[in-house]
């Protein structure tokens, strides 16, 4: 079974791949050890995506990256929040895909930020956007605030270990071996001309 | 096989001096290449036809007449004439006229444009491109082939008993190529009338375009008109020579650095390497064309684009010697070897009276 991660954390330590490790760690599990994890590091590809705006196309590298994320059986994307939102460098990765490639997807969404203020953004910007690609988003989504590193849960909310295991547990049920077409598309289908010169045809 | 050049005709800042030239100035210069081409032995110019800023060739058979008259070899050509925004009236008049004028040494290529706005400009819808071309294209095919046509479709007005003048010259229309960077609807539409199709190949890597090519060659042969190897391709490429590879890179750097398209995006060696540009050496330049036909097949004719860029006229100049004296010869030794025989040359006005006639021996004597 194929998982892509995708993590848009800039720092290195990076609380954002933290939380996507975690989150890749949970699903592993619950698969039992039977994920391949491709990790896409969107810093290490920031230059690449601005070239693939300029250009329209991704070069070899970000080219590979796209590949593991469409081709993968199951998603996990993890973003830091910036300016009350995912910040434009995910956005921007998700810009280059094509807008069907991730149709069906099961896709785990997770978001870091300074404070639990802005926890909303998993649920007003990350599932709209991909809801918008036709990705199946599981319904648990994580968002790890500074003070959740070292806390529990309380009274309301589990703490971020349990909130990780559920969502772990939700994208792994989801999770099946070559259900998606590693680039979304089918094989691309001829249409006759003579549809095209009908379809043209003043009616009579 | 055919070798020539192609111009988009943007009028850009020369990044090196930071002059620009005024239209009237890149319109002569577009002229002055234009016929270096044929002194210098190419066989095609192609013309671009824009309808905005930074761009000049908005009237592309004005430019094409104005070659034609110094010139007596060269074909000319278009990349791409708007077949979604010309009148088709107007296109099979233009272009018939052309033939006329320039005693058959006239070819077009259909194209949609690179600009939504040009639509709006002449009347039409964008949503409506690619039905567009395909009505237009059907009646301009009858207006060259039909001395009085009644026709009625969807996006202009009807005709009844229409003559379009002149009539082709020998009654044989120009040979229509098809260029499209993404739509396998143009492809399929090239295969279908058993007329050429160009891939631009530049800007994108060259897989995008083997996807395309492969497809026309099926359905080509698909629709009876020979082999898919027999099927009639065009290529584009851009270069930039000189005698040692690293003073091309160097001379053409700011160039690319600063070029509409993909300016200021990957840098030049990684565009080489995705892209089919090629800055370096005039042999550089031959091994990479050569490898073209390792992707695309056996083709017909090879367009270089040479005058991007805000490049000035005498640099462009210096490239065509290049081109004509030092990299065509040898493409087309190269290329004609193992060659197989049933791979036919592009048509020419010459080959299709001969085809029409071998069709119809009676016509020959009337």
């Amino acid at each position: 079974m194929k998982l892509a991660v995708v993590t848009a954390g800039l720092t290195q330590p990076s609380s954002t791949r933290l939380l996507a490790d975690r989150l890749a760690q949970a699903v592993g599990e619950r698969l039992g050890g039977a994920a391949e994890t491709t990790v896409v590091e969107l810093r290490d590809l920031a230059t690449d995506i601005a070239g693939n705006f300029v250009t329209g196309f991704p070069n070899a590298r970000l080219r590979e990256a796209i590949d593991a994320v469409t081709g993968a059986d199951g998603l996990i994307a993890v973003t830091p929040v910036f300016t009350a939102s995912y910040s434009g460098l995910f956005k921007s990765f998700f810009d280059v895909l094509d807008p069907e490639a991730l149709t069906g997807k099961p896709v785990l969404i997770g978001a870091t930020g300074g404070t639990a203020r802005h926890s909303l953004v998993l649920d007003h910007a990350m599932r709209p956007l991909f809801a918008y690609l036709r990705a199946v988003v599981v319904p648990t989504a994580v968002y790890a605030a500074s003070e959740d590193w070292g806390g529990g849960g309380d009274a309301f909310t589990d703490g971020l270990s349990d909130r990780i295991a559920r969502a772990g547990a939700e994208l792994a049920a989801l999770m099946r071996p070559g259900r998606h077409s590693p680039n979304g598309k089918q094989t691309e289908e001829v249409v006759p001309f003579e549809e095209y010169l009908a379809s043209i045809r003043p009616p009579s | 096989m055919q070798f020539g050049i192609f111009s988009v005709g943007d009028v850009t800042t020369d990044p090196t001096t930071g002059r620009t030239p005024t239209e009237g100035e890149r319109i002569k210069a577009i002229m002055r290449i234009a016929l270096k081409a044929e002194e210098v032995g190419l066989d095609v110019f192609a013309t671009g036809e824009h309808h905005n800023p930074p761009f000049v060739p908005s009237s592309p058979t004005t430019m094409l007449g104005y070659v034609a008259a110094k010139t007596e070899r060269l074909i000319l050509s278009t990349a791409t004439t708007l077949i979604t925004t010309n009148d088709p009236v107007k296109i099979a008049e233009d272009y018939a006229m052309l033939q006329h004028l320039a005693d058959g040494r006239v070819d077009l290529m259909m194209g949609r444009g690179n600009t939504g706005p040009v639509y709006p400009w002449f009347g039409q819808d964008i949503r409506q491109g690619i039905p567009l071309a395909i009505e237009n294209y059907a009646l301009l095919r009858r207006l060259w082939r039909e001395d009085v046509v009644d026709w009625e479709g969807r996006f202009r007005t009807p005709l009844q008993g229409f003559t379009s003048t002149p009539r082709p010259l020998d009654g044989v229309p120009p040979f229509v190529w098809h260029g499209s960077i993404r739509s396998p609807e143009i492809a399929e539409q090239a295969a279908y009338y058993g007329d050429g199709f160009f891939a631009n190949n530049i800007f994108w890597p060259k897989e995008h375009f083997m996807r395309l090519i492969d497809l026309y060659r099926r359905r080509y042969a698909h629709y009876g008109h020979g082999t898919p190897e027999q099927a009639i391709v065009g290529l584009g490429g851009q270069v930039f020579m000189r005698k040692n590879s690293q003073d091309a890179i160097r001379e053409f750097r700011p160039y690319f650095d600063n070029a509409p398209v993909y300016g200021h995006g990957p840098s030049l060696e990684e565009f080489m390497a995705e892209t089919p540009l090629t800055v370096g050496s005039p042999q550089q330049v031959i091994d990479r064309t050569l490898e073209f036909r390792e992707y695309f097949g056996d083709y017909q004719r090879q367009l270089f684009l040479m005058d991007h860029a805000g490049l000035p006229l005498k640099t462009v100049l210096e490239q065509l010697d290049i081109l004509g004296e030092e990299v065509v010869p040898v493409l087309r030794k190269e290329f004609a070897i193992g060659r197989p025989a049933e791979v036919p040359d592009a048509p020419t006005h010459a080959s299709l009276v001969a085809a029409r006639d071998a069709k119809n021996p009676k016509e020959v004597n009337a």
